[in-house]
């Protein structure tokens, strides 16, 4: 099967102090780590990167290469802060007028703005049928079956061919690239081009920290202490029993 | 046909209800359409739309379009997408908003490309402001706020639950059945199975209290411990990632930035260490008890009542105690 992986370069979320370091998107990281699994499974196969963001993000896609991808293509874009969504999904589109495949997978969201909608975007765009919030993925003999995480339980679903699959990083757990790996990537050519970039239909007016909680209480000691004073706590003050 | 100054609220339906959360985006909605002079249309896509609607009819709106067919329980994209492309064409709102959950998730980006629409998804509050859709969200894994806005024509939000009350009107909405068919070759996918996890335990999304396990609750007869204080509470049961890795629980009761968000009046974090991709998903919670074998635990950090221990150990003794006060 011939896959390409939609990846994103984003800040460390996880860091308690933000560095500037910036990461391969978590969620495109599980969809590279599933396109590996069922390629290597088959026994062959090809997995394209395709990455919008501005030329410091090239060492992004030298991950996802070193982790076993094929070729890669960036869409450069310097500036892409007030690229939306909606915007992003517009300049794959474009960029997949001259590529196929037999899957396009996405991570599900993106780790900084956590908005989900540029898979099922691009899926429309394309006019492709498509699955999110996938958390499992198999190959079939004519197309993919993929479980998706539901509301209320998980969804087994049968896709044909070509489609897209945004996915869930429940779904695996990404490879660490190898030595050998990260040294093939560095002499994997990536297929650079300027994208013309798409105005947003959002935008972001400004960002401020969130409303704080009131500081707590914190006991140590005897369990049997610790528990009479929170049973206490709950009925009287907190009435919530 | 109406003209394009309403707001349109989807009605989603799970396990055969509509979500409380629905409700909370449809008394917000009517809020704001009362400011601003916009009706509040709603809609309900499934095959028992009409009964449902006579219970949503409770909340305010003018009209709740019920659009009922089997093709829309089967949790499949595709009929949704086109049953809320028609609904968008007949009605025309100038915006569309629905509880932020997975079936929404699944279809609020392909739709807005399909009726020419901005999104604003996964949003804390929404209001409009001039010809401008203003709304906040959480970015950066909840510890930014973002004040974020669209003054494209039409605009579709989704809104965390919990976010706003559920407020009863009452008024009474008046109920249009629509026909629709939906053509078999749009229906590309096919459901082969659903594994269906929630099943009669209390619903984590709406649920007044929460109990929720992590990587401290190690095994079966921690996870023991945590379903009798759920029981003895009526609580919903939640989990950390870790847990649900571990397979001890199930996928639907995964909190946080890739799970369920909650905002339950009380919150108990039972051996959870406060991975800021967990607190993303509960820090809105009224009264948040966490129980810690580690005193640094970032749980601690956001907790209303901190006990540092080993929760094998205070579990046994809370239940015990919490039984006596509500007998």
């Amino acid at each position: 099967m011939k896959f390409c992986v939609c990846i994103k370069q984003v800040p460390d979320v996880q860091a308690s102090v933000q560095t500037g370091r910036m990461v391969l998107n978590a969620y495109d990281a599980s969809a590279v780590e599933e396109a590996l699994v069922i390629t290597g499974d088959a026994g062959g196969g090809e997995i394209d990167l395709v990455l919008i963001g501005p030329s410091s993000a090239t060492e992004t896609i030298r991950k996802a290469l070193a982790m076993g991808a094929t070729n890669a293509f960036h869409l450069v874009v310097e500036d892409a802060s007030s690229l939306d969504s909606n915007a992003i999904a517009h300049m794959l589109a474009e960029h997949f007028k001259g590529h196929t495949y037999d899957a396009i997978l996405t991570g599900k969201q993106s780790q900084d703005t956590d908005s989900g909608l540029a898979g099922s975007m691009l899926a429309e765009l394309l006019a492709l049928p498509y699955a999110t919030n996938a958390v499992g993925l198999k190959a079939t003999g004519n197309g993919l079956e993929v479980t998706r995480q539901g509301d209320s339980g998980q969804e087994i679903i049968e896709l044909p061919t070509p489609c897209l699959v945004s996915c869930s990083n429940d779904m695996n757990n990404p490879r660490i690239p190898s030595l050998k790996g990260i040294m093939a990537a560095k002499r994997t050519p990536i297929t650079t081009t300027e994208a013309k970039t798409v105005a947003p239909v959002t935008l972001v007016a400004r960002t401020f920290p969130p409303a704080g909680r009131e500081p707590g209480v914190k006991w140590e000691g005897e369990p049997e202490e610790m528990v009479s004073q929170l049973v206490q706590k709950l009925q009287q003050e907190a009435g919530v029993l | 046909m109406i003209e394009m100054n309403s707001i349109l609220v989807v009605l989603s339906v799970q396990d055969g209800r509509i979500k409380r959360s629905s409700f909370e985006a449809l008394s917000r909605a009517v809020a704001v359409g009362g400011q601003h002079g916009l009706t509040v249309n709603a809609v309900i896509l499934h095959s028992n739309a009409s009964k449902l609607a006579a219970e949503a009819s409770k909340y305010g709106a003018s009209k709740i379009f019920c659009f009922e067919d089997r093709v829309f329980d089967s949790h499949l994209n595709a009929p949704l997408l086109a049953g809320l492309e028609t609904a968008i064409e007949k009605i025309q709102p100038r915006l569309v908003v629905a509880a932020s959950m997975e079936s929404i998730k699944d279809v609020w980006g392909a739709l807005a490309i399909r009726v020419d629409a901005a999104v604003l998804p996964d949003v804390a509050s929404f209001d409009v402001n001039g010809d401008a859709v203003v709304c906040e969200r959480p970015v950066m894994a909840a510890k930014v706020m973002a004040a974020v806005s669209s003054s494209h024509p039409r605009v579709l939000v989704s809104v965390r639950s919990g976010s706003y009350e559920a407020t009863e009107s009452g008024g009474e909405s008046s109920i249009e059945t629509v026909p629709f068919e939906m053509s078999s070759q749009t229906l590309s996918a096919t459901l082969k199975e659903i594994v269906t996890t929630t099943g009669d335990q209390v619903d984590l999304s709406e649920a007044k209290v929460v109990v929720a396990a992590g990587r401290g609750v190690k095994d079966a007869s921690g996870k023991a411990l945590v379903d009798e204080l759920a029981s003895i509470l009526g609580a919903a049961i939640g989990a950390s990632r870790a847990v649900v890795e571990t397979g001890l629980f199930p996928a639907t009761a995964q909190i946080g930035q890739t799970g369920k968000v909650v905002s339950p009046e009380l919150y108990f974090a039972i051996g959870i260490s406060g991975a800021i991709q967990h607190v993303a998903g509960m820090s809105n919670s009224k009264i948040i008890v966490a129980i810690n074998k580690d005193a640094d635990a970032p749980i601690f950090d956001v907790a209303t009542y901190g006990l540092v221990g080993d929760c094998f150990k205070i579990l046994p003794l809370l239940n015990a105690e919490l039984r006596k006060a509500l007998s």
